[in-house]
């Protein structure tokens, strides 16, 4: 009987379960031994936020230095460790975990109409696996840095005299994180369902955190191995990738993007999951072709274990390997396709309110697309010869990674703040944001796609002259960007000191996770909730349900 | 460089391959811009025509299999034409005529080494006939390099215990600049050279010319690089005018001296004839067999307070060319 739920485990000091999440229980200790998925999301927020501000600290720098030619605030060395940790630390520390461990932490059982996950403590644990983890990568960066790019290349990594070992232990240990949220997450979603939850009903968003566990479940075991060979090569002189000791240089690659596709898919399907979110919640209607949606997810789970040799088509695997790994990266263009189309008819029809988030939504669109068609070109052989290792390939995965998925983070985390804090935000100064966000990060790659594909190289410390105005011109844009988020800082932390309270679904969305208050009380529900319409049903939903304001004021317009 | 030339997106092509690949990357281009002007137009339409007005109300989502299933399989036909192209191209990348000229290509942290048919060699430039096909045959000597020709359209990695092979046939006579494509690194601190400014090197150092010149012109330089150069007058190099001028072609600068300011490596200067103290304790006499030693064979005798870091130029240097160092090394006595 689903209304046994996650049982609220048992604790030392129960919380009264119809408190305030934020308030039931208090002091420093009740967040470090909390075992409320609420509080674990948002412990994750502060992480991940943390982690991308300094990643993006990292790529300000890497741009700075870019502005002239030669030397311009430090010396190549300096350079190539300011790169790697950027990626690094934005992969592995901000990314993977960004909308699944924080944002989807918070609002998953929410949306399944469940009390927590189905295992709080295993929850509680990831988090702290992801700060071990995180602990060994700062580790690595005062002990010297790592100087090998993110990708940790063999026989570069097992050479380099930098601090690999500390740095791929890191990422080891983050590794083990990802895969219990990944297990966490597949058996609440298929155990917690609230009564009348069935899988024609789910939201969008558990579509595409169940396909993102199930890649993290899958692949990342696989990088674990591959780093672990390449310590112990480093460490012991084992020859699984060093040629001089009959092992294949290649075959790290190999090894590294069997994990490393999936993870871009790891880090691009959730960003779709919220945006899905965000387009129902905006246009007032249902997300169009609701079940190509949900499969085009799990088709590029699929699709994303079976291309990862497209990153190989310059290092000598067979020419056979190749022809088959382009004919199946052009598949992905499919599920792709698929949900740019859906979105897009979403809106047709609908009644379209132009918040924040839904802008985050729409710069989504944009910049996936942009990210998508030129992802073509990279998957047409010929075409990819010249255009690998060059600044196209920067450019193009910035548009998927950051003018997607972080897009779709901002925006879902600006939709979902009045939930997670119980406060609102300012829309103007939030929009005003969103518009140097927008204007900067396009201006900091489209000139990223000229340069790559007229032949600079990437991780470049020094360029020709020919390439000044492109990397100027990127690097003005950076200031843009840079900007913006600092704007959106401001919103938030004014928000949260002097914001407004909100009302438990202050955009009048039909979604599940808006009917229990804003913030939400330690059970989730005061009691489990029956489900009996989708999550997209605007014309079902009444009026009650959709109704923008304090409860006490709808029954106020009642009477 | 005007504004036009900037917006360009593809450098001047000079290959074989470059007619075929432009127009494919063109037509990609403009199918690009086309689909998202056609996706991105409509969503902004909609955004506007259909924004929130008061009491109008969305309308439920209904269902339109035909044109699902019509962008489902749209796609494929395109996807089929493009992966067909791209991959026919890829095959000509990867078939070198049989009678292709082959130039056995050297790489290591951070320099290119090239040796012609003949057995000569060049450094970080190379130079190629024009209208015939060239076959690179490429290995690594520590990371992974690739070598990368953007007007060539060509690219391939160069991988430590592996040949790998890189074609193209030039089609325009002049200088284009080649890089390395795959990530190798730095050097921890810049070098100082020979005239006291610091110097960066690295992977973005690791790049050069290609020489194209006129085939009348190919017999005449693969002779060049077999004998000492001449002065303009025709009076031919003597052997430590040459040495000299090898001392900078082959990077000896880059770590070595001959004012005695020590470098990564040992200065040249008062070397000739003296005891050199050496990393195992033990003196030896710098003489001709030593200096040829350690230019073949440079970390089987170590020089006190000094790195085994040399890479060795053991089949890069012609016995003439060593003879000229050696020459060199006796002038700075």
């Amino acid at each position: 009987m689903a209304t046994e739920v996650a049982n609220a485990p048992s604790h030392h000091e129960e919380p009264d379960p119809n408190e305030n999440y934020l308030k039931a229980g208090r002091g420093i200790w009740s967040w470090m031994t909390t075992l409320d998925h609420k509080r674990i999301g948002v412990m994750y927020l502060v992480a991940v936020i943390l982690a991308f501000f300094m990643g993006g600290m990292f790529a300000l720098l890497i741009r700075l230095e870019l502005l002239t030619p030669g030397r311009t605030i430090m010396g190549a060395a300096t350079y190539n460790r300011v790169f790697t940790l950027h990626g690094a630390i934005m992969v592995f520390l901000f990314i993977i975990p960004s909308i699944p461990a924080a944002l989807g932490n918070f609002v998953l059982p929410i949306m399944l109409g469940a009390k927590d996950v189905a295992f709080p403590r295993l929850n509680l644990m990831s988090f702290y696996v992801y700060v071990v983890g995180a602990v060994f990568c700062l580790f690595s960066i005062v002990s010297g840095a790592i100087d090998t790019g993110w990708t940790f290349y063999t026989p570069y990594s097992t050479t380099s005299s930098s601090s690999v070992v500390s740095m791929t232990l890191g990422v080891f240990i983050l590794g083990f994180s990802s895969i219990l949220t990944g297990l966490n997450f597949i058996v609440t979603i298929h155990k917690l369902r609230a009564p009348g939850m069935h899988w024609r009903r789910l939201p969008l968003f558990i579509w595409g955190m169940y396909a993102t566990s199930i890649m993290q479940v899958l692949a990342t075991p696989v990088l674990a191995i591959t780093l672990a060979l390449l310590a112990m090569e480093k460490l012991l002189g084992l020859g699984i990738f060093d040629a001089s000791l009959g092992g294949d240089p290649v075959l790290f690659q190999h090894f590294f993007w069997f994990y490393s596709h999936p993870a871009v898919y790891i880090m691009i399907v959730p960003g779709m999951a919220v945006v899905s979110e965000l387009f129902a919640t905006f246009s007032r209607r249902a997300v169009f072709g609701y079940f190509a949606i949900a499969m085009s997810s799990l088709g590029l789970a699929l699709l994303g274990f079976l291309v990862w040799g497209h990153h190989m088509f310059t290092s000598g695997q067979s020419e056979f390997a190749t022809m088959v790994f382009s004919g199946l990266t052009m598949l992905v263009a499919i599920p792709s396709g698929v949900k740019t189309f859906n979105w897009t008819a979403t809106l047709y029809k609908g009644s379209i309110w132009l918040t924040t988030p839904m802008l985050y939504a729409l710069a989504f669109l944009v910049q996936f697309a942009i990210g998508g068609l030129t992802g073509l070109f990279l998957g047409v052989l010929s075409i990819d010869i010249h255009l690998h290792d060059t600044y196209f390939v920067v450019a193009h995965f910035h548009y998927v990674m950051m003018g997607g998925t972080v897009m779709g983070f901002v925006g879902g985390l600006l939709y979902w703040w009045p939930k997670i804090t119980g406060k609102l935000y300012n829309e103007t100064a939030a929009k005003v944001s969103f518009g140097f966000v927008f204007a900067g990060f396009n201006a900091v790659f489209i000139a990223q796609f000229i340069m790559g594909s007229r032949g600079m190289p990437r991780r470049y410390y020094d360029y020709v002259p020919e390439f000044r105005p492109y990397h100027a011109f990127s690097t003005y844009g950076s200031w843009i960007l840079a900007v913006g988020f600092f704007i959106l800082a401001g919103v938030l932390i004014q928000s949260l000191r002097k914001g407004a309270k909100a009302p438990p679904n202050p955009w009048g969305s039909a979604g599940f996770e808006w009917n229990t208050a804003s913030p939400p009380i330690f059970s989730n529900f005061a009691e489990t909730p029956v489900i009996t319409r989708g999550p997209y049903d605007y014309h079902e939903a009444t009026e009650e349900e959709l109704f923008d304001g304090f409860p006490e004021d709808f029954k106020k317009t009642e009477s | 460089m005007n504004s036009t030339d900037l917006m360009k997106q593809l450098p001047a092509q000079w290959s074989t391959f470059g007619p075929g690949f432009d127009w494919l990357f063109y037509f990609l281009y403009w199918m690009s811009v086309i689909l998202f002007v056609g996706i991105i137009g409509t969503a902004v339409y909609f955004v506007v025509k259909y924004r929130r007005r008061p009491g109008v109300k969305a309308e439920p989502t209904g269902h339109n299999l035909v044109m699902e299933l019509a962008w489902t399989v749209a796609p494929v036909v395109l996807l089929v034409m493009l992966f067909h192209w791209g991959f026919s191209g890829y095959i000509s990348l990867t078939s070198p005529p049989p009678d292709a000229l082959d130039i056995r290509v050297r790489a290591r942290k951070w320099s290119w080494d090239f040796e012609y048919p003949n057995g000569g060699h060049s450094q970080n430039d190379v130079t190629v006939p024009l209208n015939r096909p060239v076959r690179f045959v490429m290995s690594s000597e520590d990371v992974i390099h690739s070598m990368f020709v953007p007007a060539f359209r060509v690219k391939r990695d160069a991988v430590p215990g592996m040949y790998s092979t890189l074609w193209f046939q030039a089609t325009h006579t002049g200088d284009t600049r080649f890089y390395c494509a795959e990530y190798c690194g730095a050097a921890d601190e810049p070098v100082t050279q020979a005239d006291g400014s610091a110097r960066e090197t690295g992977h973005f150092s690791m790049g050069g010319l290609v020489h194209i010149v006129p085939q009348s012109a190919w017999a005449g330089y693969l002779e060049s690089i077999l004998r000492a150069p001449s002065h303009a007058d025709g009076r031919e190099f003597t052997p430590a005018e040459w040495g000299e001028q090898l001392y900078t072609q082959q990077n000896c600068n880059t770590c070595h001296s001959v004012n005695g300011t020590p470098m990564t490596g040992p200065t040249w200067q008062h070397l000739f004839g003296q005891q050199v103290p050496l990393a195992d304790g033990t003196r030896v006499l710098a003489d001709e067999n030593f200096i040829r030693r350690s230019i073949l064979e440079p970390n089987a005798q170590v020089v006190q307070g000094f790195g085994p870091i040399m890479p060795s130029y053991q089949g890069s240097l012609t016995d003439r060319q060593l003879d000229a160092i050696i020459a060199y090394i006796r002038t700075l006595r």
